[in-house]
């Protein structure tokens, strides 16, 4: 609990960008290739060899920047960030420092309406381009450990926030809607676990009302938006124990690693004050200059993202729950929308997806692309029941074809007469029929088991296998039982 | 001006000597005769196209040549076995034989300085560190070369990495002077000029960052040509300073560095910085001397940039430069003495950024993923050790003198304030290049001086790059001629200096005046 206490959460956040090559040379990048199979002398950072810079990294770090509502810096450049370790071939990584290509924005998030909803507005510092590095092996035996160049170069962009969230939970929605952009935007896969989208998070607490921060612990090892929730969570609770204990002196600025077995966050390394990077200008690479016409061009290319789509799903009168839903996956939004397009009630199309197209989808362990059910037919699924022509129950049946089978509404109505019962003299034809049928649940019934009405709908369902208008039915049955 | 230029004594021969000479007189171009210019690059064309000489007697004399002199000037680090140079040779002279079209530098022997990767020999850049290191890949220049029909005859030597000014940073070995084997040859590409004034190649290629293709141009007698930054690409050349480094072209003569620029310019795809202008045809201007008017000069503005003739060098460059200059006027061109209150802040300036620079592009020679590797029991002992016995001590000081410039709280003082100087310097030269058509100079305050004279004085080493760091700072291109010798028979060179991408007017001048310099004199070393 943190009482008297606030938590004062920022996240950088790397996205790798899923360009058909590395960001200053031709080599391809597929993710779990055997090692050092695409490398060349300028990724592997070779004498003589120099970087060209791939232009769609610039492309997708002005859409990025758009989408993050930040201001663009029309020339920016490229610096060289200098360290030595393995995994860094060139001993130096190409990277931006003062002049980053975006900076000054937010993100728009809605909180989940089972976390209290809410509506966030956080800033983003700055997103910058700079080259990944390679990767490093272990060996069990700790005697030696391997390089594996196949990711040094891969493009990415840094993405900083400001110190806005306040907890676990903003800051993972704030991760998973950063996911969501960048799908939407279709500049990287944004996958946690192949480290396509990784968080970095810095944490501290302060006493509310207090405007000096505290100290800062940064937490690494997150590879999912629930642990990013809960290693914070756990990392607020450890500091403002500290804190009430009198021993806020022991919360030191240092990097921890959250570890998901143990569900804590552990020491990692002291960070012994701000390592000197010795930044300079990238000499081999030119400044990167924007035009308006480019930077209009990309703007007007943008596809709808998610906060805006929310908004519009909000304004055709769905609930936080159902926009959520069908927002938040670009896939399931685009099905939504073509369905409402051919004109279909938009709360009805919500219920099927949200309901029996989800439950199928959980079950077979289908995303909504790998159903054979048509956004058309959805919508045509719906009109067949609201103008009677099939009941509610017909239509689920319907729906389960539709999705595993594929086709259409109207071949399968005519191929197995689906056609719903509404004439009324037809209805009490079944009626009679079933009472006539059933004389002993009929004894029963009019000496007081009046619950024997449900059996009586049932078999005449069963009769008419399921065609006959539930509230017809139901209506007549009990004029004739009366 | 008075001129007080030595006029050269004949040049001594021995009797075994002299008689090859007058057999392959184009392999040692003395005078040429007098209806081409004199040019070995276009001779030796004219005289495989008529027959007259085959391109595997061509490289025969060459190498033989090489093989006679090299003990005494070591100006290579690796030589591949004369049979390769040889077949390439006779491949050339099928090709002569069916009339096939032939590059522009065919049967051309090339000598490449160590620093420029060639997939086919080793490319130590002079270091211990890069030892046996074979490259992936071919210089986009080395690839030029081959497609236009040279001959790699070997690689180099250097100063280690291209820091140097007398070769004598090498890991492998000291190159001697052909001119005085007891002096250095300049440098860092000492190797190259050597090579190039000894006749073991025809032409080679050099680096320039601060002066290290022009500064031993002008201490072997040679020409030596550092084009614009950006004319030439430097995909394959071992980074010393990303944003000063060029190749360049050593010649004995204007034309043949006009002809092998030509050939390995141009835009390159692999290297951002390189310009996509295009390269002119260097070739036209390079007429004999028969076609020029009485003053071919008429109306070229020359800038005399007074700070580079006064004190600090030499009287004896001093005066060679000014009987370069007085040669100048007789060809017509108006003189004006310029001054650049600037100029001496290029030197420290340079060393500060050249360093910085350094120490970045030098991170990678870590011994992990190729070169030398000396082992650790952790990384950190790995790259120490591995570093620390692959690399020379001047490479060492740079290192840490550009970390220093570099690190947090130092990177204002210097390394931006060095850049804010190199803009000053810049605007200096751009604007005297707007009243001039060229700037002149000498290119060293010395000629060359004994070796191990100022090998354990860095900043007297230093010292001596002064009139050829504000080019590199400025990126533009430039022209070292010989003009004379000093009282020791040492050559002096001059300097050239032309506006961004204007190598045609400095190619046209410097033609012009070597043809008809003393006779068309010829710079050939006792040696020979």
């Amino acid at each position: 609990v943190l009482g008297n206490y606030e938590a004062v959460i920022g996240i950088e956040t790397h996205v790798q960008l899923s360009t058909s090559t590395k960001a200053f040379c031709s080599c391809p990048y597929n993710y779990g290739a055997q090692p050092n199979t695409s490398i060349c002398p300028v990724c592997m950072g070779m004498p003589g060899a120099l970087p060209i810079l791939n232009s769609k990294v610039i492309e997708y770090a002005v859409k990025v920047g758009l989408a993050l509502n930040c201001k663009l810096s029309l020339s920016s450049k490229f610096d060289r960030k200098q360290y030595f370790y393995p995994d860094l071939p060139k001993g130096y990584q190409i990277s931006q420092f003062d002049v980053p290509i975006a900076s000054g924005g937010f993100l728009d998030v809605d909180l989940p309406v089972e976390f209290g909803g809410g509506h966030r507005k956080f800033g983003i510092t700055r997103v910058h381009m700079e080259e990944d590095a390679g990767k490093l092996i272990h060996a069990a035996s700790g005697n030696f450990s391997q390089v594996d160049l196949n990711r040094a170069g891969v493009p990415l962009l840094e993405i900083v926030s400001e110190p806005d969230m306040r907890t676990g939970i903003e800051a993972a929605e704030y991760a998973a809607e950063l996911q969501r952009v960048v799908r939407y935007l279709g500049v990287s896969n944004g996958n946690m676990q192949e480290g396509s989208l990784r968080c970095d998070v810095n944490v501290s607490v302060r006493p509310l009302g207090q405007l000096e921060f505290g100290t800062k612990v940064e937490i690494k090892n997150l590879n999912s938006f629930s642990s990013v929730s809960r290693a914070i969570d756990f990392e607020i609770s450890r500091q403002v124990l500290l804190h009430s204990q009198g021993e806020a002196d022991q919360i030191v600025q240092e990097t921890r690693l959250w570890e998901e077995g143990a569900q804590k966050t552990v020491t990692m390394r002291k960070k012994e004050g701000l390592a000197d990077y010795r930044y300079f200008p990238e000499p081999d690479l030119p400044a990167v200059t924007l035009s308006d016409e480019y930077v209009g061009r990309i703007r007007d290319s943008l596809p709808e993202l998610p906060e805006t789509k929310r908004r519009r799903y909000e304004s055709l009168g769905l609930g936080m729950q159902d926009v959520l839903f069908l927002a938040n996956d670009m896939n399931v939004a685009a099905f939504f929308d073509e369905t409402i397009a051919t004109g279909a009630d938009v709360k009805s199309a919500a219920n099927w997806m949200m309901g029996d197209i989800a439950a199928y989808l959980k079950n077979e362990k289908l995303s909504i692309n790998g159903i054979k059910l048509v956004p058309r037919e959805l919508a045509s699924l719906i009109a067949a029941i609201k103008t009677g022509t099939i009941s509610g129950k017909i239509g689920k049946e319907i729906l389960l074809e539709l999705m595993s089978k594929g086709g259409t509404v109207e071949g399968m109505i005519e191929e197995n007469d689906l056609v719903q019962i509404v004439d009324p003299v037809e209805i009490e034809k079944i009626v009679n029929r079933v009472l006539k049928e059933n004389p002993k649940q009929l004894e029963q019934y009019r000496s007081g088991k009046t619950r024997l009405q449900g059996y009586f709908a049932g078999q005449a369902m069963k009769e008419t296998r399921g065609k006959a208008n539930p509230e017809l039915l139901n209506k007549i049955l009990l004029q004739r039982l009366t | 001006m008075l001129s007080t230029v030595q006029t050269p004594p004949r040049l001594l021969r021995s009797p075994s000597a002299a008689a090859s000479t007058l057999r392959c007189i184009y392999t040692v171009p003395c005078c040429g005769p007098s209806r081409s210019p004199n040019s070995q690059i276009l001779t030796a064309r004219k005289s495989l196209l008529s027959r007259e000489t085959s391109a595997v007697d061509l490289a025969k004399s060459f190498c033989e040549r090489l093989r006679r002199t090299e003990p005494q000037i070591g100006s290579f680090l690796h030589v591949p076995p004369h049979e390769t140079v040889l077949k390439q040779a006779e491949e050339l002279d099928v090709k002569i034989k069916n009339g096939d079209r032939l590059g522009p530098l065919a049967g051309v022997l090339v000598g490449v300085k160590d620093n420029i990767c060639t997939s086919d020999m080793p490319s130590t850049a002079g270091s211990k560190i890069l030892e046996n290191y074979r490259p992936p890949f071919d210089a986009t220049a080395v690839s030029k070369l081959k497609r236009n029909g040279a001959l790699i005859i070997g690689k180099t030597n250097l100063d280690e990495f291209g820091m140097g000014s007398s070769t004598e940073a090498s890991a492998y070995q000291v190159t001697a002077n052909p001119w005085d084997l007891s002096r250095v040859p300049g440098g860092s590409s000492g190797g190259s000029a050597a090579a190039v004034s000894a006749r073991q190649c025809m032409v080679a290629l050099g680096s320039d960052t601060g002066g290290s293709v022009r500064q031993p141009a002008s201490f072997c007698g040679v020409v030596g040509l550092k084009p614009t930054y950006g004319r030439v690409s430097r995909y394959g050349l071992v980074a010393y300073a990303s944003s000063l480094d060029v190749i360049g072209c050593l010649s004995s003569s204007v034309a043949d560095a006009g002809i092998l620029l030509a050939a390995i310019s141009g835009h390159d795809k692999f290297d951002a910085t390189s310009s996509r202008r295009e390269v002119p045809d260097f070739e036209s201007h390079f007429v004999s001397k028969d076609g020029f008017e009485s003053k071919p000069l008429r109306g070229v503005r020359v800038g005399i940039i007074r700070e580079t003739l006064g004190d600090g060098v030499d009287s004896e460059v001093v005066s060679a430069v000014h009987g370069a200059i007085s040669h100048l006027e007789e060809l017509g061109s108006i003189l004006s003495e310029i001054s650049l209150p600037s100029f001496s802040l290029g030197l420290p300036a340079y060393y500060v950024l050249a360093s910085s620079e350094a120490s970045s592009n030098l991170s990678r020679y870590d011994g992990v993923r190729y070169g030398s590797q000396s082992s650790g029991d952790d990384i950190n002992t790995l790259y120490e050790n591995s570093r620390g016995r692959g690399f020379g001590s001047e490479v060492k000081r740079r290192i840490l003198m550009g970390t220093y410039a570099l690190s947090a709280g130092y990177y204002d003082a210097y390394y931006k304030r060095a850049q804010q100087v190199r803009t000053l310097i810049l605007d200096g030269l751009k604007d005297a290049l707007e009243r001039n058509d060229i700037l002149v100079s000498p290119a060293a305050p010395s000629v060359a001086y004994r070796i191990g004279e100022k090998k354990d004085d860095p900043l007297a080493m230093y010292a001596g790059d002064i009139m050829t760091v504000n080019v590199n700072l400025a990126g533009l291109p430039a022209l070292v001629l010989p003009c004379g010798f000093s009282v020791g028979r040492l050559p002096v060179g001059f300097q050239m200096i032309g506006s961004p991408f204007d190598e045609e007017k400095l190619l046209k001048i410097g033609h012009i005046f070597e043809q008809t310099f003393e006779g068309g004199e010829c710079f050939v070393p006792p040696i020979l």
